[in-house]
């Protein structure tokens, strides 16, 4: 560990900080104030839309109508990538003559980046034509990022609308899906990604449609070089908190992530909507500290993984501790030298916190305590900031949770933000906490004693183990990341993760959607000395314990199966 | 009033204990565990394990865990449902003790019922509503109504456990009769309105036997979470087994039952019907009926509080204290008006009328009852009473009552009048005004007497956050003394009832919680609109079938205790949800080792608690899980100790006490345990 390291870690934090409240309020102007921000040919545009379109946007939806709308246009863009996937070959813009996917492949691919996680089991440059790239991955990117941030909206809406007249349940109305995505994609989603695709090519990412390089190395050896439109797709990739690399290299590719600058502004990216989303919940709650806490919670589970990993990576392999190994540096198998274990450490921590997926480093050589923190990460519930949208639903699901166990203690029916939390939010908030164990426990049990499964793994014992839990988090979290070491190219593995990701979306998303849908409706009491305080220190530790308890205890009994049993058992020098 | 707690049954009562024990095993039917889904998973865990060990018994199998191990955990576990059990029958044991003692006063009594004009003997079970009895002194009631005719004083206490009889009279706020009461002296004509099983009685036995529990929105709520934890731990335990073949270990059935049992929200889900069953039991035992389980916990979400001034805030009687004259009136004029306009009152400030001025003022009653005065009683519209006499009407009444009264008969009102009115109403007293035909005599200065401990419970209410309105007749002036110096917080002057209704519709309207007492038929549709309606006792048969609360002590304070009881309940809900979910820690870092450590010795470091073996660590776990639930019921049955402190305070202390707690108690009991099992093995 070195004071750089740490300083690393400090100065992201406050570059975070610092964009939370500035692009909060963007957020809250794009989303809630009829005079949008922007130059007047967005708003000319955004009416165009609607009129080609024949959506009023007046007219709010019920959480049902939303929701249908939602599984509509996720159900299409499924179905449009695997088509566009399985018939690259005869569609332009392929100069590699590259065949079409197979089908196990191409459904997990396009559940993968319909559902935003981005969980690849092919090698980019080796499978994907440039327009699959293009028009089948980066339009999902966008897609799958808005509609996360409209679920978000949806949910905070419901929370912290004061209705008039109590409206019967799922008749409030809580806002307009195309709406909601037209808005998220004009005036956030293009024009960033626009900026940012700009400087990364200033950086020296690249951005071509021209055939791969043949070149001689300097060694003589003969050595293709794979190009493609690399920036454009880089930079909605970080932003809208995807991960799916244009590389199978990820973000430990050159040309992907060529310098320290390009490094910070991609982790800074990852966090920028889930941090300033707090801020625009604050804003809608009336109470800027509401959104606070929020940020609060995430950011103390944040730092405290983020430290861990790096300080077990830097502490170095226990394997070998005992040998005459030099150990300085930390643990750099699998790390780009040119990032080392600080950056790496911190970049792994933020992928995993948030839903992104993109790496730097390679998970499956992070010593046993460093890849404990990153599955944790994930299986917390991808609520530490997470994906965009979804990090913040995902909270609110805990706050709920908290106000709900710790609420009853102070004598009054739990209630928050003035309404009261009864049976049928509950209902559905277990319905979305039960998704996570089903599926990654679920599928993990299964993998775990199917040869077929096993057959794809790597390494033995303890090891495989965490590669197979890494892998069923991923999916199920939407997360995307891979530790690797985990062949996941063959048709049970596709499948079976691509149904995990599709479950771990839309599971989720509907029961979000239904509580936001009911909340909506009902009656907002004003304060008073008797309720439950939820924007204070005390409810952001009860928040942080609900977590850790609800969250985490699910998955402890096969953690320490995992990875923890293989820090004991590198610790007598057992490697797996 | 004073309050006559019903005598405590204690926790230890070895009658209750005795058939308490008797009840958690026929509890143990798996229909009725089945109401309760987490305990029903520890019976199916436990009917899994004693399953086992018959095989093992038998034909032991090989690689089996030893006979006495799994003969433990299933004795543990069928422990842990049969003190769940246990809790439930206590709590519902209480209830029965007393519904038992109601039940002796439901003996077939004689009635003598009324037709046309003779009286008939039938039984009082063939009454039916709108039939009128005669009962007399001696007699028992033979069913609930309203006395029709003649007054009467009755022993109540069978019903209110207050020894002093009370009166009961035609008319008025007084009428409602109790069947089963005793009348003492006298002789009434009751009308009955209630048909048989549907009486007071029958409700009040009902309710305390707990027959007609329904669960409640948190309770349900409360329920759903609990399932789904189990649910999710259901999955965590069952799933572990593949991955742990994997691994190479085997786990056991016992093992995994074991882990899944102290996982569960076991100590939450087997106390939580008793915490429920004990709140009702709690308020009855402060001799309040409540009608559903709703209200009590609609009484824990107060936010505001309709008080009525009179005999609430201030002691019942008003006193007269003073006479201002109008000018061109004598005081002796006035003392005359006013005391024969009073002396057919028999309003507590009629009364006092009559007495200040013939202590004051050398008038004797009988010369006030004048021939052929014919009495105008007080109606909450005219705001007026007093008598007619040869045509001359004399009334008394509110000042803007008796102005409209003197105007609309030509008469005219002195100048000063206001500025008098004020100067009473600044020094927190109520004016009367007296005239006479046309003539405004003048004004009698009513003093109000605030309660001596009522500032304190103000303040207490203020701390729990919830806002004390102070509802009056009197003019905004008078009230706005009197609520200061009573330290409410808010109060509705000049109230009639239909604006107590309004105020009560727009603080609903805001989503607030309204909480009032009331007694008299005009009360009923308040005491109906709001969420928590106390009706008194001596109240109206109206107004206790409008409210969703009875106090039969009739003491409107008792509100406050209304809502401590119905936080208590929630909070002791809450503390044990919290207790059972941070208990989950400590047992994982028990059983976790256990399970692993015979195949990965490496794994040692994280057996914190350094416990013994593997199979006494898993034991220790499963005893600890078992016996907490037996520790815990007296806390059930009593409630958290409410402080009124504000919810942030209350928050931290209950956090520290029941989360902190709940991680750090399993964690010593479990090394507890172990040292004990290994000192006994």
């Amino acid at each position: 560990m070195t004071v750089s390291g740490w300083l690393h870690i400090v100065i992201y934090g406050l570059v975070v900080l610092a964009v939370t409240k500035p692009l909060g309020i963007y957020l809250y102007r794009v989303f809630e104030d009829p005079k949008r921000p922007g130059p007047r040919v967005f708003r000319s545009l955004e009416a165009l839309s609607y009129r080609l379109g024949g959506v009023n946007p007046e007219k709010e939806q019920t959480w049902p109508e939303y929701a249908l709308a939602l599984l509509l246009f996720s159900l299409a863009g499924v179905a449009a990538t695997y088509a566009l996937l399985r018939l690259q070959y005869c569609l332009p813009f392929n100069p590699q003559k590259l065949n079409p996917m197979p089908p196990d492949l191409a459904f997990n691919t396009a559940a993968s980046f319909v559902t935003n996680t981005n969980w690849q089991a092919y090698g980019g440059e080796v499978t994907l034509s440039y327009f699959s790239q293009m028009a089948a991955l980066a339009w999902q990117n966008f897609v799958s990022a808005a509609a996360g941030l409209a679920v978000a909206l949806v949910l905070a809406r419901g929370l912290t609308r004061r209705p008039v007249a109590p409206a019967g349940e799922g008749k409030a109305t809580v806002g307009n899906f195309w709406v909601d995505m037209l808005r998220a994609l004009m005036y956030l989603f293009l024009p960033v990604c626009l900026a940012v695709a700009l400087f990364l090519v200033s950086q020296g990412v690249i951005q071509t449609l021209s055939p791969y390089l043949e070149i001689t190395t300097l060694e003589g050896g003969a050595q293709t070089l794979p190009l493609g439109p690399v920036a454009s797709q880089e930079a909605i990739k970080i932003f809208g908190i995807n991960g799916g690399g244009f590389f199978n290299a990820n973000s430990a590719h050159p040309f992907e992530n060529p310098t320290p600058l390009t490094n910070l502004l991609q982790m800074a990216l990852i966090f920028a909507i889930p941090a300033a989303l707090t801020y625009t919940y604050g804003r809608l709650a009336g109470d800027q500290r509401q959104g606070w806490v929020i940020f609060g919670a995430m950011a103390f589970m944040f730092l405290v993984g983020a430290a861990v990993t790096y300080w077990a990576e830097a502490r170095g392999n226990p394997a070998l501790a005992g040998l005459p190994v030099n150990q300085l540096p930390g643990n750099l198998e699998g790390k780009e030298i040119r990032f080392g274990v600080a950056a790496s450490s911190l970049f792994a921590a933020i992928t995993t916190a948030a839903s992104c997926g993109a790496v730097n480093a390679m998970h499956d050589s992070f010593t046993p305590l460093g890849g404990l923190m990153l599955l944790l990460n994930i299986q917390l519930g991808e609520v530490i900031f997470g994906g965009v949208g979804a990090g913040l639903y995902g909270m609110l699901i805990f706050v709920l949770l908290a106000v709900f166990i710790a609420g009853l203690m102070v004598g009054r029916t739990p209630e928050y933000l003035g309404k009261k939390i009864e049976g049928r939010e509950i209902k559905l908030a277990m319905l979305y906490l039960l998704v996570f164990p089903l599926i990654i426990l679920g599928l993990s049990a299964w993998a775990a004693a199917a040869p077929y499964a096993l057959a794809a793994l790597n390494n033995a014992g303890p090891h495989g183990l965490s590669e197979i839990l890494y892998a069923c988090s991923s999916a199920g979290g939407n997360n995307g990341s891979a530790f690797a070491g985990l062949n996941a190219n063959t048709p049970w593995w596709n499948i079976s993760l691509g149904i995990a990701m599709l479950f771990g979306r839309f599971w989720m998303m509907i029961p979000v959607l239904g509580i936001a849908g009911s909340m909506a409706a009902r009656k907002t009491a004003p304060p008073s000395l008797g309720t439950f305080p939820t924007n204070g220190l005390l409810f952001m530790v009860l928040l942080v314990g609900v977590v850790l308890i609800v969250g985490a205890l699910t998955f402890l009994p096969v953690l320490s199966l995992g990875p923890l049993l293989e820090e004991f058992l590198a610790r007598q020098g057992r490697l797996f | 009033m004073t309050i006559h707690p019903r005598p405590e049954i204690s926790l230890l009562n070895k009658a209750i204990l005795r058939q308490a024990a008797a009840d958690s095993f026929n509890k143990l039917a798996p229909q009725r565990v089945m109401r309760n889904p987490v305990m029903f998973v520890v019976e199916v865990g436990a009917l899994l394990t004693t399953l086992l060990w018959l095989r093992d018994l038998v034909a032991p199998a090989a690689g089996a865990e030893p006979l006495w191990f799994t003969g433990q955990v299933t004795l543990w576990l069928w422990f842990t449902v049969l003190f769940a059990n246990f809790a439930e029958a206590v709590a519902e044991g209480r209830g029965k003790a007393q519904a038992a003692s109601l039940k002796k006063m439901r003996r077939e009594i004689p009635a003598r019922k009324l037709v046309n004009g003779g009286e008939v003997q039938v039984p009082a079970s063939s009454l039916r509503q709108g039939d009128t009895v005669v009962v007399e002194a001696g007699d028992y009631i033979p069913g609930d109504g309203d006395v029709i005719e003649g007054i009467a004083s009755v022993d109540e206490s069978a019903v209110t456990g207050e020894s002093a009889p009370v009166i009961r009279e035609a008319g008025g706020d007084r009428s409602a009769v109790t069947g089963g009461t005793k009348v003492l002296s006298d002789r009434i004509v009751v009308r009955i309105t209630a048909d048989p099983g549907d009486s007071f009685l029958d409700k009040m036995i009902a309710l305390v036997e707990g027959a007609v529990r329904h669960k409640t929105k948190n309770e349900i709520a409360l329920h759903i979470l609990l399932v789904g934890l189990t649910i999710v731990f259901l999955v965590a335990c069952v799933t572990l087994v593949p991955v742990a073949a994997y691994s190479r270990i085997t786990l056991s059935t016992t093992v995994i039952a074991a882990l899944l049992v102290c996982l569960i929200p076991t100590t939450i889900g087997g106390l939580l019907s008793a915490i429920g069953i004990a709140g009702m039991d709690r308020l009855i035992r402060k001799n309040v009926l409540a009608m559903s389980g709703r209200a009590v916990e609609a009484a824990g979400d107060v936010d505001s509080l309709l008080l009525d001034k009179t005999g609430t805030i201030t002691l019942g009687n008003r006193l007269a204290s003073e006479l201002l004259p109008a000018a061109g009136v004598t005081l002796g004029e006035l003392a005359m008006a006013a005391g024969v306009a009073s002396v057919a009152d028999e309003t507590p400030e009629g009364r006092s009328i009559v007495a200040f001025v013939t202590k004051n003022f050398g008038l004797t009653e009988p010369s006030l009852h004048l021939e052929g005065a014919h009495f105008i009683p007080f109606s909450a519209h005219t705001r007026l009473s007093g008598c007619d006499l040869e045509g001359l009407s004399i009334r008394k009444g509110a000042v803007d009552a008796i102005c409209q009264q003197v105007q609309s008969l030509g008469g005219e009102v002195p100048a000063d009048l206001e500025e008098v009115v004020h100067r009473i109403g600044d020094a927190g007293g109520t004016p009367l005004a007296v005239s006479q035909g046309s003539r405004f005599l003048g004004v009698i200065h009513l003093k109000d007497v605030i309660k001596a401990d009522i500032r304190e419970r103000f303040v207490r209410f203020r701390a729990m956050g919830i806002k004390t309105v102070m509802v009056t007749g009197d003019n905004p002036r008078t009230a706005a003394t009197i609520a200061r110096e009573a330290g409410v917080d808010d109060f509705l002057a000049e109230a009639t009832p239909e604006r107590k209704m309004r105020l009560i519709m727009e603080e609903q309207a805001q989503g607030k919680i309204v909480a009032m007492t009331g007694d008299g038929t005009n009360d009923a549709p308040a005491l109906a609109q709001a969420d928590v309606g106390l009706a008194m006792n001596t109240g109206t048969q109206a107004a206790k079938e409008a409210g969703n609360m009875i106090d039969l002590d009739s003491d409107p304070t008792k509100l406050l205790e209304v809502v401590e009881v119905g936080k208590q309940l929630l909070m002791t809900r809450g503390a044990l949800t919290t207790f059972s979910i941070a208990n989950d820690v400590a047992k994982y870092f028990a059983i976790l080792p256990a399970m692993f450590v015979m195949v990965y010795p490496e794994i040692a470091p994280i057996n914190l608690m350094g416990l013994t073996s593997p199979r006494s660590a898993i034991l220790s776990a499963v005893i600890f899980n078992a016996l907490i639930i037996v520790l815990l019921i007296p806390l059930a049955l009593k409630g958290v100790r409410y402080r009124p402190l504000g919810a942030a305070a209350l928050l931290r202390r209950l956090v520290l006490v029941y989360g902190l707690g709940g991680l750090v108690a399993p964690f010593v009991g479990i090394k507890a345990i172990d040292l004990l099992l290994q000192a006994l093995t």
